[in-house]
């Protein structure tokens, strides 16, 4: 017990012969936030899908001290919460539904009072609640995914490139309302190719090459580094 | 006046399709599983009946029994690597325990001479279970397989249970005494109260299927597993919570449609098959999908059966099951094919 929330060690990940995940280790505190930037196809979709257990991993995941549970369900039940790059969203039922199921391993009134707090949060979805989620604009969208999430209360969010497809403007307001989380006690691991915005709000980051760790280091420094600099932040705006 | 007839007879036929081909849609569109033994609830329903009605202890209890000794085999086979001990207690109460009770519980009531209605809880009492334990034996295993697997385990789970059902209740057909022996007339029509019970059952089961779906929240995330089954796994769902949910219903709904029907028609071990088909073409016009498409199409297939057996009485299977061919060419095109994950 190092007083890390998650501790990866020499994670690996294969699909069928091909490995994709050469040995990847990364530590997250309670209530930080942890990116992850790299290029299309580093992997660090398959990293986010190994630490929820959506696929077969070797190596150790840790979490809170402890060897993390098997099953995907019961790793949802133990804190953890993946929002996933394609949303996965319930698009033929509403969004009021879709935000009760995020939380269908907590009790009734824990749901009801997460509910209130979210539709404060997230006024967009307190108006849309009849709505059908398929029917959403692609960052309301990406609004119920994070609201469905939170509403399981998790102590570490797993973020799978939130800005994906959305207006700068709606960028900013995600990656503001991911930054306010950490406040709340909730620790993020976040996924990013938009690499400088996630270094803004990110305590760590890790850079991911062909899956592998290239470099880490506090958020700052990786920002200003001009090897980084050059590859994937492009010149300072 | 004949058409009067005809109609009624195929309503009558088209609400019983209805609840199976309903039943056909919970499973597959929760678990992916062409549930072909759904016809084989049917006819233990109906034959189990049929034996409370003689005052004899139905063979199904027994099945049960070896039912549940299997499934406890096949939860002590995946705990062999190290059990808890609320795992092993949860599997020996739900499996040993429960089945036995119900065995106990019906030769307790039989002697009684319950009255029907009675009969036909007890019925469903005995039936129902079975579905989760054909889930746990022959479904559960297999949760990750690709539709064809399921559905050849399906159809291997079908030959088995209409083999058992030979075993256990013989060849020879039998009929249930009705749960209410009064006729009415309205006009020149005459409505047995059988079928009244059918048409107020098949209108209850849907009307509480729609609440267990709109209203519950167990009944959302089976929803939920249907649209999006990667979105339910993230959010807790477990998938063998909804499978079980659904096969459970599945068998019930299955063993209420044999308590139905047993009386009006002759039930023999292999007929659950044929009548199961029937909701099958109607789960097929709904796309396997749409519960009112199925069953506003289970009551366009009871009444074309009935029509067709009045004037091609011989081709009346052939008419049946050849309207799955033209709703076949229009659902292929009007969607574009997309195979599932």
């Amino acid at each position: 017990m190092n007083g890390n929330l998650l501790e990866l060690s020499n994670i690996r990940v294969s699909y069928g012969h091909a490995e994709v995940l050469h040995g990847v280790s990364l530590a997250i505190k309670p209530g930080s936030i942890v990116t992850v930037i790299g290029a299309n196809g580093a992997g660090k979709t398959t990293l986010l899908n190994a630490v929820m257990g959506i696929v077969p991993a070797k190596g150790t995941i840790l979490y809170d001290g402890a060897s993390v549970p098997h099953s995907v369900e019961a790793r949802v039940a133990a804190g953890l919460c993946l929002v996933p790059e394609k949303r996965e969203l319930f698009s033929t039922m509403s969004v009021e539904d879709n935000v009760e199921l995020g939380g269908f391993l907590r009790n009734a009134s824990e749901r009801a009072q997460t509910r209130e707090e979210l539709y404060t949060r997230f006024p967009r979805l307190a108006e849309r609640r009849k709505q059908l989620a398929g029917t959403l604009s692609g960052g309301e969208r990406q609004m119920l995914a994070l609201a469905r999430a939170l509403m399981s209360r998790p102590r570490l969010l797993l973020l799978d490139e939130p800005s994906l497809g959305l207006a700068p403007k709606i960028v900013a307001d995600i990656l503001n309302i991911v930054s306010e989380l950490r406040t709340t006690g909730v620790s993020i691991l976040l996924v990013e190719q938009n690499a400088r915005a996630a270094l803004e709000i990110a305590d760590e980051g890790y850079l991911v090459e062909l899956g592998e760790v290239k470099r880490s280091g506090p958020a700052g420094e990786l920002a200003v580094d001009p090897a980084l600099m050059e590859s994937y932040l492009g010149s300072p705006a | 006046m004949i058409a009067t007839f005809l109609i009624q007879d195929g309503v009558t036929n088209g609400a019983i399709y209805a609840l199976l081909g309903l039943a056909l849609v919970l499973v597959f569109s929760v678990t992916r599983v062409i549930f072909i033994p759904q016809g084989e609830f049917v006819a233990y329903g109906a034959l189990t009946l049929a034996l409370l009605d003689n005052d004899r202890i139905p063979a199904t209890t027994s099945l049960l029994l070896c039912f549940g000794a299997i499934a406890f085999l096949a939860d002590l086979w995946s705990m062999r690597r190290g059990a808890d001990v609320r795992a092993f207690t949860r599997s020996l109460a739900l499996n040993l325990v429960f089945p036995a009770a119900i065995y106990g519980l019906t030769t307790v009531l039989v002697p009684l001479g319950l009255p029907s209605f009675a009969k036909a809880l007890l019925t469903i009492l005995i039936i129902a279970p079975m579905g989760y334990y054909v889930y746990r034996i022959a479904y559960r295993p297999l949760a990750d397989a690709s539709v064809l697997v399921l559905l050849i385990a399906s159809v291997g789970v079908h030959l088995a249970m209409m083999g058992l059902g030979l075993v256990f209740f013989g060849a020879e057909g039998l009929r249930a005494r009705p749960l209410a022996e009064a006729n009415y007339t309205i006009g020149s029509l005459m409505i047995p109260a059988q079928s009244l019970w059918i048409y107020g059952s098949t209108i209850a089961i849907i009307i509480a299927l729609y609440m267990f779906f709109e209203r519950t929240l167990l009944g959302k995330a089976l929803r939920a597993t249907a649209v999006n089954r990667l979105g339910a796994r993230l959010v807790g769902v477990r998938t063998q919570l909804t499978g079980v949910t659904a096969f459970t219903l599945a068998a019930a709904i299955g063993a209420i449609s044999g308590v139905l029907i047993g009386p009006i028609t002759t039930i023999y071990y292999d007929t659950g098959f044929l009548i199961g088909l029937k909701g099958f073409v109607a789960a097929i016009i709904g796309g396997l999908a749409s519960f009112p498409i199925t069953a506003v199409a289970a009551i366009g297939v009871g009444l074309i059966e009935s029509f067709a057996s009045f004037f091609a009485s011989s081709y009346k299977e052939v008419i049946v099951f050849g309207l799955i061919i033209p709703v076949l060419v229009w659902l292929s095109l009007s969607h574009a094919f997309h195979e599932e994950e």
